[in-house]
């Protein structure tokens, strides 16, 4: 029997059934953990998706582009600006940018992507930043528009979800579907083949404008599982891997010929707070945010791979202010409960929502919370659902009167953290009082940047003050890679094919 | 008679895929995770919201939504996938070649351990080789696919990584092929030298799903040519002097296999499923991932589409297995 297996096992060498290895010296196989939608990252759901972004970034080019700190950089825009009133904007385009097929990147594709992008019936999830310029003029390589609405963020949007420079010419000749079939970017790797919900393999793009990728070809494996990602890495078949369990990352990394890195992300773990029913009393809420010891879930539950956080801003973001501070306290939560009659005998009452496993521990850490909660005398039941509803609810602002989500945040402004997320009539906000309403409402158009970040944390120091969210933890992603290569981690939370270089 | 049969049974599956189409339509826009509240945008106000309910078709009653759904259905329109933004029927199409082909292989798989094991057990009745047998039934029919193919990934793919584990081809590889019925291609085009790449991708996703039907193939069979062996007709064979593997195959075997194909007729359906999880365990591209995808995303088109999908099959997979039993039993046959 055993001779047997062993020659079947033989023979399936013999034919060829190795596994294809990952580590040959011009490529680089990535192990992914998401699907590719569609290939247009200016439209759909997919453009919206922070996961995805990795991949446009590889083919596409960016108006602006970031560097791994989060700082800014230019993309296929050499500089940018506004006019003294702030009435116009100007945009210089780089002249040695091409296109896959070999033409020129112009002015003109670039005024066509913001066009299109602003336009109500192309889909662009984000048109309510982009319409807010129109009138578009290009004299030589400086465009210049009109500003409809001062937008103080909008260069920012521009290094953000679906700012991407499309080819106006053939985008037109070939369809949207045709654009599906064959996309070409400007960017550092050109789509070579792209197997639906299986893989993408590109190619470096000679013609690329900025420093060339190292490696010649690319391949994206989508492996949505995190224990077939883990699998894929250990066995060879992948040279880099993202979003593991801590537990296996620390394994791993220990492991002969693996490495790993781990780097905070713009990603935050935090409880939303809804204004109805016991959320309404500020003892309440307060209490709730004294009772919580971030550092003891941090250092226990994901084995040190989070930073612990007080405000919706995460120590990268423009507008953190460390001199905001909530400390766990259960006393003060319980004397906070106490004035307002609750006890551990006579807990108040409430319901929590989470999702489970759609975050690392996400479920976990509410379960610990809820722990936490129940010394200091409050009672909180978990429901448990899937993201999807999580939206819907939000949407309607009927979540439960705590909901755990995560917050990412890619350009680190505060515009869109606690602006989109406190904001009233924002639809994902989940907190609607005046008294913020009336802090975060005149920032929105604040054109003094000082003025405009000051007033945020501001924002930010109210809102602690009143526990109107409890912001939990920063995110740490996990990435681990073979030895050979060097992996430079982003903040942004992108695995970039074109900053992994070779090493010896 | 067979004709009568035939069109009887095609046309009680039309009312079976419109009860079908109409629960699954129902109950998406029942339970909870609109797909709007998805794409909602940041800075979208009320009336972004309705204008996006309004261009998705959700703003009306759930009946007159059915309807216009079911109008588009019947001129072969599934609809366009809200999260992939591509027609229904083309990414199916696309991706249906890659779970058929995996099943087939799987079912090829488990008929064939399913009929050693099931003769093994048969022929060494009583002795060890059947405790044997049994046990290896036994297993198989206690660990689920998934799990199966989550061991196959740690032996197979880590401990000891002769077999890749993950995709339908190698991504290194710059193939071109005509259908999406890759492995069926290659072999009819004659192109053998990509059949160990294609194999190699496929052999632990089908084994991992065949396994458990081996055992329900193995233990059916195996009990029927049992009870077969008591038969008269078998008994003169072995007066004859016919030796136990000629009567076991060519006199016990055509009877014994009525109940076993009846049964994997219905495993079979129970496999097909199975492919969800399988296939996103080895990231393979079949329909059973993008289903995941697609409930993920509550990307209602695309689940309708596969929902449908499924349901054609599993109703003309149990045509199949009642056509085949017609043929092997002509008791059956001849009412």
């Amino acid at each position: 029997m055993r001779s047997a297996l062993t020659v079947i096992l033989l023979s399936l060498f013999v034919i060829g059934f190795s596994p294809a290895k990952a580590a040959e010296d011009d490529v680089l196989t990535i192990a992914y953990n998401v699907n590719l939608p569609s290939w247009d990252p200016t439209v759909g759901t997919s453009a919206v998706n922070p996961t995805i972004q990795s991949i446009y970034k590889s083919v596409f080019d960016q108006y602006v582009d970031q560097n791994s700190d989060l700082s800014f950089k230019p993309g296929l825009l050499t500089g940018w600006g506004w006019n003294e009133t702030r009435n116009e904007i100007w945009l210089d385009v780089r002249e040695d940018a091409h296109w896959h097929d070999g033409s020129k990147v112009t002015p003109q594709d670039v005024v066509w992507s913001l066009e299109r992008a602003g336009h109500p019936d192309t889909g662009n999830p984000i048109m309510f930043v982009w319409s807010k310029v129109a009138n578009f003029k290009i004299d030589g390589n400086r465009i210049t528009g009109e500003v409809v609405s001062f937008e103080p963020t909008l260069f920012k949007w521009m290094a953000f979800l679906t700012a991407y420079v499309l080819p106006q010419k053939y985008y037109e000749e070939v369809g949207a579907e045709g654009f599906e079939k064959a996309p070409i970017g400007s960017g550092p790797y050109m789509v070579d083949q792209f197997e639906r919900n299986s893989f993408v393999r590109l190619k470096r793009f000679d013609d690329y404008w900025g420093e060339p990728a190292e490696f010649e070809t690319v391949v994206f494996k989508f492996i949505t599982d995190a224990s077939s990602r883990v699998a894929e890495i250990e066995s060879g078949g992948s040279d880099i891997t993202i979003e593991i369990p801590y537990e296996e990352f620390d394994r791993l990394s220990a492991k002969e010929g693996l490495n790993g890195v781990s780097t905070p992300v713009s990603d935050i773990g935090m409880i939303f707070i809804n204004d109805v029913g016991v959320m309404e009393d500020s003892n309440v809420r307060k209490a709730l945010a004294h009772a919580i010891d971030k550092n003891a879930i941090v250092e226990h539950l994901l084995r040190g791979y989070g930073v612990p956080i007080d405000t919706l801003q995460a120590p990268q973001y423009e507008a953190f202010d460390s001199s905001i501070e909530v400390d766990y306290d259960p006393d003060k939560a319980r004397e906070l409960l106490a004035a307002s009659g609750y006890s551990k005998d006579n807990p108040v009452r409430f319901t929590i929502q989470t999702t489970r496993g759609f975050k690392p521990k996400d479920h976990e850490m509410i379960q610990a919370v809820v722990g936490m909660w129940r010394k200091v005398g409050a009672e909180a039941e978990i429901e448990v659902y899937e993201i999807a509803k999580h939206y819907e609810l939000r949407a309607m602002d009927t979540l439960a009167p705590a909901a755990f989500y995560n917050w990412g945040n890619a350009i680190g402004d505060p515009s869109t953290s606690t602006g989109f997320a406190m904001f009233g009539p924002s639809p994902h906000s989940t907190w609607d009082t005046d008294d913020l309403d009336a802090m975060i409402g005149p920032l929105w158009g604040e054109d003094d940047e000082e003025k405009r970040i000051e007033g945020y944390r501001a924002v930010d120091r109210y809102i602690a003050e009143n526990a109107y969210v409890i912001p939990l933890l920063q995110y740490v992603q996990p990435i681990v890679y073979r030895d050979g290569i060097e992996v430079t981690p982003h903040v942004a939370n992108f695995v970039l094919p074109q900053l992994v270089k070779k090493s010896n | 008679m067979a004709a009568q049969f035939l069109l009887r049974r095609l046309l009680l599956i039309l009312p079976t895929l419109l009860g079908v189409s109409v629960i699954v339509f129902v109950l998406l826009r029942v339970v909870p995770g609109n797909p709007i509240s998805m794409m909602i945008p940041p800075g979208a106000t009320q009336a972004d919201i309705d204008h996006l309910q309004q261009l998705y078709g959700f703003d009306k009653p759930i009946v007159e939504q059915y309807l216009i759904w079911f109008r588009e259905v019947m001129q072969g329109n599934l609809g366009t996938s809200i999260s992939l933004r591509q027609d229904v029927v083309e990414l199916i199409v696309s991706r249906l070649p890659a779970t058929l082909e995996l099943a087939f292989a799987a079912l090829i798989v488990a008929v064939i351990i399913g009929i050693l094991l099931a003769l093994a057990g048969a022929y060494w009745q009583g002795r060890w080789p059947e405790t044997l047998v049994d046990g290896v039934t036994g297993l198989n029919q206690a660990i689920p696919d998934f799990l199966w193919g989550l061991i196959f990934i740690l032996i197979l793919g880590v401990v000891w990584p002769i077999l890749p584990i993950s995709g339908r081809i190698d991504p290194h590889l710059s193939v071109e092929f005509m259908s999406q019925f890759y492995l069926t291609e290659s072999i009819l085009a004659g192109n053998f030298e990509l059949l160990p790449v294609l194999f190699s991708h496929m052999v632990l996703p089908a084994v991992a799903l065949a396994l458990p039907l081996t055992a329900v193939i193995a233990r059916t069979l195996k009990a029927s040519l049992r009870e077969t062996m008591t038969q008269d007709y078998i008994l003169l064979a072995q007066i004859k002097g016919f030796g136990t593997w000629r009567i076991l195959l060519v006199e016990a075997m055509r009877n014994a296999l009525i109940p076993t194909v009846a049964l994997s007729g219905v495993q079979f359906n129970f496999l097909l499923g199975g492919t969800v999880l399988i296939e996103q365990i080895f990231s393979y591209p079949g329909i059973g991932n993008m289903a995941i995808g697609a409930v993920i995303d509550r990307d209602l088109p695309l689940i309708q589409g596969l929902i449908i999908t499924f349901a054609i099959m599993f109703t003309m997979i149990n045509l199949l297995v009642d056509m085949s039993y017609r043929i092997l039993n002509p008791r059956v046959r001849d009412e």
